[in-house]
């Protein structure tokens, strides 16, 4: 039961940062119907970046629990910003170009751009791994076993906590977003359908630029939180990183964002119970096989609408 | 950087400085966002944690160098005035080019096989360039092989290297613990490759093309792990060595053994015997996918990929079985890899997870659709040029695959369609016509 319940922890931290990406890819999903293959590397740019900030600014486990909460806000937000960069320079140069052609296209040139981002990183960060000190310390005891059964004992660190929280926070505040700003009307009604859209004078390509701004600001977060929670990344994360958040957001029905977050977390559930319980080696085949599953016996996803198909 | 609009400058051949003056700004700001962070800065192990090393230089040079190359895209290409472009040349020399253009394709193809054929014998083609040309004739057998798969079915596969990987271990294994000989493997393994295809597709085929092609290459990562992971079976990261070389049926090549292939032909003995051999096992192979092909796109399983890769929906109301149909594409797909795979293996000698990752499979989709997607001599040009431009930048090692990437997305950029974007329709009514592919709703998937 404890081993069960530490396990539990350490699932919902992981299913957080798939959460995180998985959103990315349900939003644009949604409105332009295209798989962003690239965007697990904006996920590993994001960590990169948040790696430099954190380095430039010398922080360490040693530093003060308020300078610590400041530094990590600045290098969450100049992640974002750069990501977001990254994210909307990549949208207007590789997919713009492409709309309105084939179905294809857009995929192969995503794929395109997957390639470079990773072999950019590797040739301007070196292709080693980076390791990082912990800058986060300490935790909650929450259970204990009984000595006699061998003293397990149930933690959960600041640092899943600061996940926890960080995600459940901008989960809110996008949720909102979409919700209530024009923005995010915007976005839902490109999503319906792009040619009515435009005609009731919505700007569909800056709304689609903003999708991918979007996506890309919370895939830093989720490799700022990669990063601290690991502690060692390379050029090489965001690519199975990018196929399971992708089955996440499968997983919990394409298009819908509260569907990405849970698919996100049970992703990351059944990952750490399958390295837990069976074997660390096959973890990704156990959330691989997921996707095969999930698509054949429910294709629409746990909570995304059923198809329609149209002749 | 296409930035900005690509039909600047209303009329006339001037430029509008305020709004170029703007797109330049972004793009110094996007690129010292993008640049200016990433190789400005490096993170490097120091003793005791992680240091900054700065090259601001570096990143000064490559976003001088971004902004610089926007302003010439500006002055030479996108400064044009709008409207239609006047043509320098008359209507007659126009359709004498189109003519020309016709002829010299229906005479390309038999004289690229003509130049296939003769070339392990040229006087310039070394050992070098023989092992190039087996590479690029192995590209274009899966090339092809995939082409029954994306081109004709209209099935996005991304994990095809998965059957490649199947072929090449089945021979391998099949070698080591039973000692079958490779023309005893050679069909085993497109066997067990079609019989995997028939095994993963069965239950996935009934995907949209978009989820079809994440599974897939779900599989295709799958199948990688499993041959990483079991290491008493398949030597895991270690991978297989020592797998046996091909004969010449039967007749063995290596040096010094009594009835060896130079021996029985009264040759002077020479390693190079060996290598165009396997040239000619790699052209033969490929031509008969080649030719399994056009001649599949003929019978009503051909047409019946075709159909579906039009429209789903109109073959099912007309009474195709459609998950039959998709997965005999799958499978023969599939089989072909195989085939390709166990080719690999007997070439190497040697082969381990390592040589079939998802970029594997990346390379080979990235041939086809470049190519034009159901193109066969598409596949052809696109390998050339591929595996050709990889071998040009061999020098530049570290940037190749950088290169390969951004050539990925210009080429599709700049024709979405294919390099061969026409094609002539297997049936016909009356005539042949050429159909721009651009009439062809192909590519849907679904």
């Amino acid at each position: 039961m404890e081993y069960f319940t530490q396990q539990l922890i350490n699932g919902l931290t992981l299913g957080s940062i798939y959460g995180l990406i998985a959103i990315g890819y349900t939003m644009v999903y949604g409105i332009i119907g295209m798989i962003n293959f690239a965007h697990g590397d904006i996920f590993m740019v994001g960590s990169f970046i948040a790696l430099i900030v954190i380095t430039a600014l010398g922080l360490t486990v040693s530093t003060g629990l308020g300078l610590t909460i400041l530094a990590l806000i600045l290098v969450l937000v100049s992640a974002m910003v750069i990501a977001s960069v990254f994210g909307w320079t990549i949208e207007r140069l590789a997919y713009r170009p492409l709309r309105g052609s084939f179905r294809l296209a857009p995929l192969i040139t995503a794929i395109g751009i997957s390639i470079v981002l990773q072999n950019y990183i590797q040739i301007s960060q070196g292709a080693r791994v980076k390791p990082l000190q912990p800058i986060i310390s300490g935790g909650y005891t929450l259970m204990q076993e009984s000595a006699e059964d061998g003293g397990f004992i149930v933690q959960i660190s600041n640092m899943q906590i600061l996940i926890i929280v960080t995600t459940v926070i901008l989960m809110t505040i996008f949720s909102l977003i979409i919700a209530r700003t024009s923005l995010g009307r915007a976005q839902r009604a490109c999503e319906q359908d792009r040619k009515m859209a435009s005609l009731l004078g919505i700007n569909v390509d800056r709304t689609i630029s903003m999708t991918f701004v979007m996506g890309a600001a919370l895939a830093a977060v989720a490799g700022l939180m990669f990063l601290l929670y690991y502690g060692v990344i390379d050029f090489f994360i965001g690519f199975v990183a990018g196929v399971k958040a992708f089955t996440a957001a499968v997983l919990g029905g394409i298009g819908s964002l509260p569907g990405a977050m849970l698919g996100g977390l049970l992703i990351g559930l059944i990952e750490t119970f399958w390295s837990a319980y069976f074997s660390v080696e096959y973890k990704d085949v156990a959330a691989f096989s997921m996707l095969a599953i999930v698509l054949i016996f429910l294709p629409q996803g746990l909570l995304g609408k059923p198809e329609v198909e149209k002749v | 950087m296409a930035i900005s609009e690509q039909t600047p400058a209303s009329s006339g051949r001037h430029l509008d400085a305020k709004k170029v003056a703007k797109d330049l700004l972004v793009t110094a700001l996007l690129a010292t966002g993008i640049f200016g962070s990433t190789i400005a800065f490096k993170t490097v192990t120091a003793a005791g944690g992680l240091a900054l090393v700065t090259r601001f230089d570096v990143a000064f040079y490559v976003i001088a160098a971004v902004v610089i190359g926007r302003l010439l895209l500006w002055l030479v290409f996108w400064s044009k005035p709008a409207g239609p472009q006047k043509s320098f040349l008359p209507e007659s020399a126009k359709a004498g080019y189109q003519a020309l253009l016709t002829k010299i394709g229906k005479g390309f193809a038999p004289t690229i096989l003509l130049f296939a054929l003769v070339f392990p014998f040229l006087p310039f083609t070394d050992r070098y360039l023989l092992d190039l040309g087996i590479l690029v004739l192995t590209y274009v057998m899966l090339g092809w092989g995939l082409n029954i798969v994306v081109g004709l079915a209209g099935l996005l596969d991304l994990g095809y290297v998965a059957f490649y990987a199947i072929g090449a271990y089945s021979y391998a294994l099949l070698a080591h613990y039973f000692g079958f000989s490779f023309w005893m493997c050679l069909p085993l393994a497109g066997i067990l490759a079609a019989f995997w295809g028939i095994i993963l597709g069965f239950p996935v085929l009934r995907l949209r093309g978009d989820y079809l092609a994440i599974v897939t290459l779900a599989f295709g990562e799958i199948i990688r792990i499993v041959l990483l992971n079991w290491y008493q079976f398949t030597g895991g990261p270690d991978g297989l060595s020592g797998i046996p070389r091909p004969s010449f049926f039967g007749i063995t090549f290596k040096r010094g053994v009594e009835g060896n292939f130079a021996d029985v032909f009264g040759l002077d003995y020479s390693t190079t015997h060996r290598i165009i051999f396997l040239y000619f096992l790699i052209l033969v192979l490929a031509l008969i996918t080649n030719f399994v092909t056009n001649r599949l796109r003929r019978l009503p399983i051909g047409r019946a990929w075709e159909a579906l890769r039009e429209d789903e929906i109109a073959c099912r109301s007309l009474g195709l079985n459609t998950t039959s149909v998709k997965l005999t594409a799958f499978a023969i797909g599939a089989m072909f890899a195989g085939f390709a795979g166990s080719f690999f293996a007997t070439r190497q000698g040697f082969i381990s997870p390592e040589s079939f990752t998802f970029i594997e499979s990346a390379l080979i989709l990235a041939i086809v659709v470049l190519g034009g997607m159901g193109s066969q001599i598409g596949v052809v040009i696109a390998s050339i040029a591929m595996i050709g431009g990889f071998e040009v930048f061999r020098e530049a090692e570290q940037y190749r695959m950088l290169i390969f990437g951004f050539a990925m997305v210009f080429i599709m950029i700049w024709r979405p369609r294919g390099l061969i974007s026409t094609r002539i329709p297997s049936i016909f009514l009356k005539e042949k016509k050429k159909v721009s592919s651009d009439m062809v709703a192909q590519g849907e998937g679904h």
